[in-house]
């Protein structure tokens, strides 16, 4: 079923009664040639993609619960390719580009939004740092432009600019950045697999990972075995069990990060703005509610809420920076699991394990990295070469220290990226 | 949350500085070689359950506690004072 505004017209004059669900249900075989463990964005986009560029079809999906009901829905929509380092500039580059094209692409609405974003500053050296940033996004290819105070006055009249503190002195605008549904998105991938042919099974626990002489064989599942040639691990948030399957131990420290979401408001924040200097950021949906979120909670959770206490320094962050959102109701907050890696940056790679793949470590940039993780990790699995976009991600960067990606110069402590 | 400090007492989360997994206080010999400095500074179990971290009572009396913790309930079982591990 494609979907189009012809279809949408007929389907109105004849009592909705035509749409069909976007996706099978379908009883899981006993071999395929690939298992993506993770019916989450990345997994599903890795399907996607193994299907539309590399021609693979005999692949299933296994999600432990349903999809979009993992970190894809638990997350603040945010889409950039803002990066500084080699590594991370031109894999977030490609996967913006392939978002340009993916309504299209997927014949869905995902209800992109190329809204800008705007990187506040609030000293001489911080402009300093921010212009470089630019830089190096326009030599990515990438668009930047560096605002002033009264340039920046013209687009965000509602900022404190004079708080006493944090006196803004400008932002970094990144106009291709914005936000999509989250939701969409997972909906979209999955049913781009589906009707490529791949298997999407739900409520599909995996329980043990089967590895012969050092090669992969399949899995065991809450639904049975399943056997296949490769499988490929996609389960940001639960890495380090999936992991510990197949024997491995990660560089992975898992960590709980909030988000919170305020009752529908006339458009009031037409960008997404952050305020780093506050652990604080936020958007409008196009429901109208303010989207907002700040820092980690900082300790090794896998609940998927948070503490009070970084929900009071979040609220205290944002009446800082925009005192006009003080009198909006907070309706919802939530915490999604994040795979925080030592250098920040994530790890797309090979196993010691033959036909066994590793994709997590996604820290809290994970969704704006659906789509080039799909592509990349598609590239790795069908033809055992890195994509020339994600080279830098390998696993063995930790323990040979070479080519450590630390985008914001932190050091090996997990939870500071 | 709040955090049973050995020597102030039950106080809020907010005091605290959270280190990391306690195998930060298992510091290899430097030529131990690449795999454990790569287990030690890199490489974490993570489990979802029960885990032993490291916590520095930043605003209080600036002791490193170890806090037996569960990741998945917040719930916390003990705390010990670091230097009477070690000593």
């Amino acid at each position: 079923m494609r979907f189009s505004g012809l279809r949408v017209i007929k389907e109105g004059l004849t009592g909705n009664k035509g749409w069909k669900p976007h996706w099978r249900d379908p009883e899981p075989k006993s071999e395929y040639d690939i298992v993506i463990i993770g019916g989450g964005g990345h997994g599903l986009a890795t399907a996607y993609y193994l299907a539309k560029e590399h021609g693979l079809t005999n692949i299933a999906v296994l999600e432990k619960g349903y999809i979009g009901g993992g970190n894809v829905g638990r997350n603040t929509t945010i889409i950039r390719a803002n990066y500084f380092l080699q590594g991370n500039s031109e894999f977030y580059s490609h996967s913006l580009k392939l978002w340009e094209g993916l309504e299209q692409d997927l014949n869905y609405n995902v209800m992109h939004s190329q809204r800008g974003i705007i990187n506040l500053f609030h000293s001489d050296g911080q402009r300093d740092a921010r212009a470089r940033q630019g830089n190096m996004m326009l030599s990515q290819g990438d668009d930047a432009v560096l605002l002033g105070r009264d340039e920046l006055r013209k687009m965000l009249p509602y900022l404190d600019f004079d708080n006493a503190r944090f006196p803004i002195y400008g932002g970094l605008y990144h106009p291709r950045g914005g936000t999509a549904r989250h939701d969409a998105v997972a909906w979209g991938f999955a049913r781009g697999a589906d009707q490529r042919g791949v298997d999407l099974l739900q409520n599909c626990e995996v329980t043990g990972i089967d590895i012969e002489d050092g090669t992969v064989k399949g899995v065991q599942t809450s639904r049975g075995p399943i056997r296949a040639k490769k499988v490929a691990m996609v389960v940001a948030g639960r890495s380090s069990q999936v992991a510990a399957m197949a024997g491995m131990t990660l560089p992975i420290e898992s960590h709980v990060l909030q988000a919170f979401v305020t009752e529908g408001l006339k458009p009031v924040i037409d960008n997404v703005v952050t305020f780093g200097m506050g652990h604080f950021y936020i958007s409008q949906s196009d429901k109208g509610g303010l989207v907002f979120g700040g820092d980690l909670d900082f300790y090794a959770s896998y609940a998927a809420r948070g503490n009070l206490a970084t929900a009071e320094h979040v609220m205290e962050a944002g009446m800082a920076l925009m005192p006009m959102i003080g009198k909006a109701k907070m309706l919802r907050s939530w915490g999604g699991i994040m795979d925080m890696s030592p250098d920040g940056s994530p790890i797309i790679d090979r196993t010691h394990i033959d036909g066994l793949y590793l994709n997590c470590g996604w820290n809290y940039g994970g969704f704006k990295a659906v789509p080039g993780s799909g592509n990349v990790f598609a590239h790795l699995i069908a033809t055992d070469r890195y994509h020339e976009n994600a080279s830098g991600y390998q696993l063995d960067r930790f323990r040979t220290g070479r080519g450590i990606i630390d985008e914001e110069s932190k050091g090996s402590q997990h939870n500071l990226h | 949350m709040r955090i049973t400090c050995p020597l102030c007492g039950e106080r809020d989360r907010r005091e605290f500085y959270y280190k990391g997994h306690a195998v930060s206080l298992n510091r290899p010999e430097p030529d131990a070689g690449e795999e454990v400095w790569d287990n030690y500074v890199y490489l974490r179990d993570n489990p979802a359950g029960e885990t032993r971290d490291l916590w520095y009572h930043e605003g209080g009396c600036g002791a490193w506690i170890e806090v037996t913790r569960n990741t998945v309930t917040h719930e916390i079982t003990a705390t010990q004072l670091v230097s009477e591990e070690t000593s």
